[in-house]
């Protein structure tokens, strides 16, 4: 799950790690009020779950409570388009306010889990602020990487380490180790799959300050984290991935036309490659998972239709937790629910197989049985070629 | 070493008391599986269809001799059943449960590196079967697969299902096939199943089915052009998969650019495996690696 920077901050802040001082909001006069709090100078940031916010336009320095009243009134409600948003961009409903700091040298932090030792690694780079990814793809050695044991925490001797080869000396390496201690602790203790500061700013005076924070949580851990789970912002998340989760589908959106249900993740990945091997475009990802009911089928289903772009949908089970009949009655439910047009291949294999072929063919449905992957590829997009409008 | 399993394999159930749970463990007796015990706390002394339920592994292993665990125990709770079972002294758990947090991973892993001889399965995958010896841990389904020879070793669990289909159509079979499963943080990995199916005489050919994220297909591809002779075809799953989504399986996701089917494909080709464009000729392509 991905929160917003000012709710990534008011997590840090809890475990002391430093912020500029500040405020959210979704007012323009609010803003005027938060920046003459703040002494006048402030900084406007908008506040939505992609990066790259500054090149976009979202982040704007304002000099006086007048000009962050205008900045604030210019980026509340504008459709945001980052490198990460997609040409659509994403709408802004809320800004932060922070003072506006005095930034001598500007770094970059990242805790993530390294998957080949099973630890989690703790990155640092002098060159911060800018596209982490730029700076690892130019120059691998420029990004330091320490990585630390997650039940004994990081450990002081490897705060300091660090601190030092990012160049930080007397007063502000004493800063750093701390604040490096208190990211790594937060991010154990939430549960974090990241966590970056980027940039990690160093201020005129030698503190050391998170100016910008970004926090992603491992979602299986939420359960025991029902504050961060709070967090959670709907309108950041696409509709129809919201609605299916709301019925503990993985559904994902795609871009083309032939819909899919599918049972495992890596079957529901190799028939998305497939679509696209036998010509077509896959609209989406579903994985309906390993116990589903027939209720969940029947919600996936009727997600999938939802699509516009839907024109054929590609059912393909293979067995094994999810039994066949469960599927096939969830489908033949749906179907007759929604009055489905559009032409359905179906692909069943294993556990309760001829049950669930049985009540298809019984349901009296015009859906298309397939035998194997490659074969319920054709038909599908032979039979959306057909469709053809 | 040869496969994992065999006929002196004899299973306790973790979570028998369960719908999954006893489904399953009800599917493997069937199938010829010794499944000699059910573990579910405040549940001991009761029994499921004649597998009589006790409220440790402990208990479990001191009466009925089990040797290996199979786990359906609900997430909260699941990386405290995989350490009962380690520290009961169950030599081989395989973890069916999905979605365990990452940091609970990291301190069943931490326990697990006090006990060497216990391998752990998983989690999040459908377990290991063995079919000449007519034992299953897991949750594929027994019908679709032959005894035979190939090795099949997976990330996925349906996607397995679907090699295993495709190798009993070709009249290969399959020696012993195990699911790893779709976790970032798991017990055995791809090049611990490569060394088994090198050792197993009855593996002739393997199968390796990988997926998006991380760089466990890289690390095999590397350690297959060094030590291993039998034919090896694969199959990565997620060329179509967007950048920064995780694909249902909590491991399955290309970030900061890494993770690409396009780099593992490339790895394993550079490793001379031979790689199935579509994941309807994985069969086809594993005849040509054995025909050479
Ligand atoms: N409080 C502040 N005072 C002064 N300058 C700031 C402040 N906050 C941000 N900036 C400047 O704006 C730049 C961009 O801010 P920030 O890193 O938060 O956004 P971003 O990196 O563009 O967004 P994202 O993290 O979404 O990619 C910073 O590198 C910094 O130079
Ligand atoms: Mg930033």
């Amino acid at each position: 799950m991905k929160v917003h920077e000012y709710q990534a901050k008011e997590i840090l802040r809890r475990y002391g790690v430093p912020t500029p001082t500040g405020r959210v909001t979704d007012s323009p006069e609010e803003a005027r009020q938060i920046a003459k709090d703040l002494g006048g100078r402030a900084v406007v940031k908008a506040q939505i779950h992609a990066g790259g916010r500054g090149k976009g336009g979202g982040v704007k320095l304002a000099k006086s409570p007048d000009e962050a009243f205008e900045a604030a009134k210019a980026i509340i409600g504008m459709q945001l388009v980052t490198h990460q948003t997609g040409p659509e961009g994403r709408k802004v409903k809320k800004v932060l306010v922070e003072a506006a700091a005095d930034i001598a040298q500007e770094l970059y932090l990242g805790i993530t889990l390294d998957r080949a030792i099973g630890k989690p690694v703790l990155m640092a780079s002098k060159f911060g602020g800018m596209e982490i990814e730029e700076v690892a793809h130019r120059d691998p050695t420029a990004i330091l990487k320490e990585p630390f044991d997650a039940i004994a925490g990081l450990q002081p001797f490897q705060a300091r380490k660090v601190a030092y080869a990012l160049g930080l000396t007397g007063e502000t390496h004493k800063k750093a180790v701390p604040f490096l201690l208190a990211l790594a602790k937060a991010y154990v203790e939430t549960d974090c799959s990241l966590a970056e500061i980027n940039p990690l700013m160093i201020t005129g005076s030698g503190d050391v300050v998170a100016l910008d924070a970004k926090m992603n949580f491992d979602d299986n851990a939420l359960f025991r984290h029902l504050d961060i789970k709070e967090y959670r912002d709907l309108d950041e998340e696409d509709p129809l991935e919201v609605e299916a989760s709301k019925f503990n589908l993985n559904y994902i959106k795609l871009d083309g036309n032939v819909g899919c249900m599918v049972n495992g993740a890596g079957l529901a990945m190799s028939t998305m490659d497939i679509i696209q091997y036998a010509g077509g475009s896959p609209a989406n990802f579903l994985d309906v998972g390993g116990g589903a009911n027939e209720e969940q089928v029947r919600n996936a289903m009727r997600i999938i239709l939802s699509d516009p772009n839907v024109k054929g949908v590609l059912i393909n089970i293979f067995g094994g937790i999810m039994r066949c009949d469960i599927i096939a009655s969830g489908v033949v439910k749906a179907v007759k629910e929604i009055g489905c047009t559009i032409p359905v291949v179906v692909r069943l294999e294993g556990t309760n197989v001829e049950e669930g072929k049985a009540i298809l063919r019984d349901s009296g449905l015009a859906v298309i049985p397939a035998d194997g992957m490659k074969d319920a590829a054709e038909k599908i997009i032979a039979a959306v070629a057909k469709g053809g409008n | 070493m040869a496969s994992w399993l065999s006929t002196e394999t004899k299973v306790v159930v973790q979570g028998l008391t369960g719908r999954e749970g006893k489904f399953h463990a009800l599917a493997g007796r069937d199938y010829g599986t010794q499944v000699v015990a059910g573990v579910t706390p405040g549940k001991g002394g009761s029994n499921v269809e004649g597998i009589l339920v006790f409220n440790t592994v402990h208990e479990a292993v001191a009466e009925t001799g089990a040797n290996a665990s199979l786990l359906f125990v609900p997430p909260p709770a699941a990386a405290d059943g995989i350490m009962e079972a380690a520290d009961a002294g169950v030599a081989l758990i395989i973890a069916i449960t999905e979605g365990i947090p990452v940091n609970d991973m990291i301190r069943v892993k931490a326990f697990l590196a006090d006990r060497p001889n216990v391998r752990l399965v998983g989690p999040n995958c459908p377990g290991v079967i063995r079919p000449s010896a007519k034992v299953k841990l897991g949750i594929m389904p027994a019908r679709i697969h032959r005894p035979g020879k190939v090795g099949i070793v997976s990330r996925s669990g349906t996607l397995t299902y679907e090699a295993v289909g495709q190798t009993t159509a070709l009249g290969l079979g399959q020696s012993t096939c195990i699911g790893i499963g779709g976790d970032p943080v798991n017990g055995t990995n791809f090049i611990d199943c490569l060394q088994m199916f090198k050792d197993d005489p009855e593996t002739e050919a393997i199968i390796m089915i990988g997926e998006i994220g991380g760089s466990a297909e890289e690390e095999a591809a590397a350690w297959i052009q060094a030590n291993l002779k039998k034919p090896v075809a694969s199959f990565i799953a997620g060329r179509t998969a967007p950048p920064g989504r995780r694909m249902g399986h909590a491991g399955a996701i290309i970030s900061g650019g890494k993770g690409t089917a396009t780099e593992k494909v490339a790895a394993l080709r550079a490793a001379g495996v031979l790689v199935a464009d579509s994941p309807a000729l994985i069969g086809e392509t594993l005849l040509k690696a054995i025909k050479g």
